[in-house]
């Protein structure tokens, strides 16, 4: 049972409201930067609850199959990716071996759904988006995950997130060590291309394929892909906290430092966004594969020798 | 040979706001074929245009195009003073030339705000067009409105700039030129704009000739070519600016070709402004003579050409109109060819399109093959033509 409470109360509800929350303040940050007055506060839910009341369409030809469960198993695997993160968080000791592993993996599955939702909706631009999801999935994920083991090096080559936690709370946060702060540098490109935000919304690129892989959902699904977008806005930053920045700890005043942490990544990433125009899917690949990728092998080894 | 794809981008898509339809035949994410069609918004002006009378016809073409609304009246006004042929008054040569300049600022600053949006970069988007917003004050105060001045009529110009409003025009502009020069720093300096324009969509100088591209897109290929230059009209042969030409023919230098442009055509604002000389600003025409004229003047997309024939009496006969975008259009067989698709969106935009200026009649079955060639199409012209004739008993 308690499983469950973790899954719909802290997987689903507070990761929701977090998420709708976040996607609230880059939505105002981003419109602040170019002169606009912004959404209000629940804008972001209001456009979810409008999406779930629209007429589901599927397309003509398209796997029925394929395309209806798309945006549902990307959905889930967030929750339950979240709810795995939370209850590390709250509870460190209550983690289980290798659930690092488990959360990599899970992270890449909202991607691989998008791919799928894309290649099953038989349209070309849809596909076009689709394949360039699965170049971009390939680019980022190699110096993603080598960013993602140095704290694991740096905490004695331990696969939970749970002692990377309490490790972190006695020798202090990850990102105080040279490796650490590398490594930080290194995941920063990565969120911003794992959300598919500008410069890397390249698979999603509205003026030249119009939203790609979402080009034919409508109603429910694209919400729930809405939805999981905003999910991920919180989750991918929550992640680099755990590993980075000494997780959230939920006593006293210590809940707005680290709600501090979270919204300065995701202000961040925002400010990354405006500041930049979209790049070609050669030039990230290039991107990560080059400089990104030494960055990230440079941490790892900084991290070996115990720096 | 890999396998082919078409990519459609229109008749409606977020790139453009007109309806426009381009079928990219694609290997893999390279274009290897491109074809456009366009003629989804016909509007029958031309035909509007000889219903009404000189005067009337002005208004009608100004709405033409939202963006260089003023182009098209300039190029008709000087079509319709060729038949005489006349001068018009010193004054509104120069309220002119001040109305054309200012309008050559927005439209090119209106473009560069939707390059950064088709590049994704929404902030220059926000803030260019914020920058614009001022110049359109500037031509608030100058012509009572904000776009389509309704400034011209064939022998002058309608309503005359007063003499209070030109210190806080000349200020406003003044005031803007920072912001200009800070953006277009911004602009060649930023290393991921480099990366998407630099090298990207190249037009050579040769196809730039081949093609008879027009305006800042040949003469960003290296063709100097400004019909302020190469046939001077208002008063461009009397104030002090440069042609902005640039060599490499790519989407970046589209860019700066036309941001450079928006400085000289400030420059130009501001000595027209403080020289504008005193007098009439209308000749009053009484009536047009019988005869063929031609005006053309470069817009801000390049020369729009217009031809008027009169037959004595209150109305065109015959007008035609070429706008700018439909030389500049078959260029994309050059350009977009061989880049990729992502590259493709912005090398379309990068001539500054405008489809429903250029809109022609295009005569298709319900399969959508077309029936009229233009061959066929000037066979049918010529056989109206020798009816109407005989009609009136010329032969």
């Amino acid at each position: 049972m308690i499983y469950l409470l973790y899954l719909l109360v802290y997987g689903f509800l507070a990761t929701a409201a977090l998420g709708l929350f976040l996607s609230w303040v880059d939505r105002k940050v981003t419109a602040r930067v170019q002169y606009r007055v912004g959404p209000p506060l629940l804008q972001p839910l209001y456009d979810v609850v409008k999406l779930m009341g629209k007429e589901n369409l599927i397309p003509a030809g398209a796997s029925r199959l394929a395309f209806v469960s798309a945006p549902l198993i990307g959905f889930s695997s967030v929750v339950v990716v979240s709810a795995l993160l939370w209850s590390n968080n709250l509870n460190p000791s209550q983690s289980f071996m290798g659930d690092w592993i488990v959360v990599i993996y899970l992270l890449t599955i909202p991607s691989i759904s998008i791919i799928m939702g894309g290649f099953a909706s038989k349209n070309p631009l849809a596909s076009l988006g689709a394949s360039r999801e699965m170049k971009l999935l390939i680019a980022y994920e190699l110096p993603f995950i080598l960013a993602a083991l140095v704290p694991v090096i740096n905490s004695g080559g331990s696969l939970r997130l749970g002692e990377i936690l309490t490790w972190q709370a006695e020798a202090g946060a990850t990102a105080t060590n040279l490796s650490g702060i590398i490594a930080l540098l290194v995941m920063i490109p990565t969120i911003q291309a794992k959300l598919a935000l500008v410069p890397f919304d390249i698979p999603e690129a509205e003026t030249e394929i119009v939203e790609g892989p979402m080009v034919e959902y409508s109603g429910t699904g694209l919400a729930l892909f809405k939805l999981m977008k905003n999910m991920l806005l919180f989750v991918i930053p929550f992640f680099a906290t755990i590993l980075f920045l000494d997780g959230i700890t939920f006593q006293g005043i210590h809940i707005l430092w680290g709600a501090l942490k979270i919204v300065v990544l995701v202000a961040l990433v925002t400010v990354i966004r405006n500041t930049n125009p979209r790049v070609r899917i050669d030039q990230a690949l290039r991107f990560f594969w080059g400089p990104v990728t030494l960055l990230a092998v440079a941490a790892v080894v900084l991290a070996y020798l115990g720096l | 040979m890999g396998k082919r794809t078409v990519v459609p981008i229109g008749p409606f898509h977020p790139l453009q706001e007109e309806p426009e339809f381009f079928t990219l035949t694609v290997e893999g994410e390279r274009v290897v074929d491109i074809d456009v069609r366009i003629g989804y918004n016909h509007r029958g002006i031309e035909k509007l245009s000889e219903r009404k009378n000189f005067d009337q016809s002005t208004f009608v073409i100004e709405r033409i195009c939202g963006i260089c609304s003023t182009s098209h009246p300039f190029a008709y006004t000087r079509a319709v003073e060729d038949v005489f042929p006349m001068e018009v008054p010193e004054r509104a040569k120069y309220i002119r030339t001040i109305i054309a300049e200012g309008e050559r600022i927005h439209s090119h600053l209106l473009w560069a705000g939707l390059a950064g949006h088709f590049l994704g970069y929404n902030t220059v988007f926000m803030w260019v067009w914020k920058l614009r917003e001022e110049i359109l004050d500037v031509m608030e105060i100058l012509s009572g409105n904000r776009n389509n001045y309704a400034m011209f009529k064939p022998g002058g110009v309608r309503r005359d700039i007063q003499e209070e409003d030109i210190g806080p025009a000349l200020a406003k502009i003044e005031s803007i030129l920072p912001t200009m020069d800070m953006l277009i720093a911004a602009i060649k300096d930023d290393p991921v704009i480099h990366a998407r324009t630099k090298g990207v969509g190249v037009l050579s100088e040769e196809a730039a000739i081949n093609f008879s591209a027009l305006g800042p897109t040949s003469r960003a290929s290296g063709v100097s070519r400004d019909v302020r230059v190469d046939s001077p009209y208002g008063v461009y042969d009397r104030v002090d600016w440069d042609m902005i030409v640039t060599e490499n023919g790519d989407v970046y230098d589209k860019v700066v070709v036309r941001m450079l442009e928006t400085i000289e055509s400030a420059r130009i604002m501001v000595q027209c402004l403080s020289n504008l000389p005193p007098g009439e600003i209308d000749a009053n025409i009484e009536s047009v003579p019988p005869g063929d004229g031609i005006g053309h003047i470069e817009a801000p997309r390049g020369e729009t050409f217009h031809f008027v024939r009169s037959d004595g009496t209150n109305r065109p006969v015959r007008h035609k109109v070429r706008a700018p975008t439909f030389m500049n259009l078959p260029t994309f067989k050059s350009t977009v060819v061989g880049e990729t698709v992502s590259d493709a969106t912005i090398i379309l935009a990068a001539i500054d399109p405008c489809y429903c200026c250029t809109e022609r009649v295009a005569v298709r079955d319900d399969k959508g093959k077309k029936i009229y060639s233009g061959t066929d199409l000037v066979e049918l012209s010529r056989k109206k033509t020798e009816r109407i004739m005989s009609r009136m008993g010329i032969r």
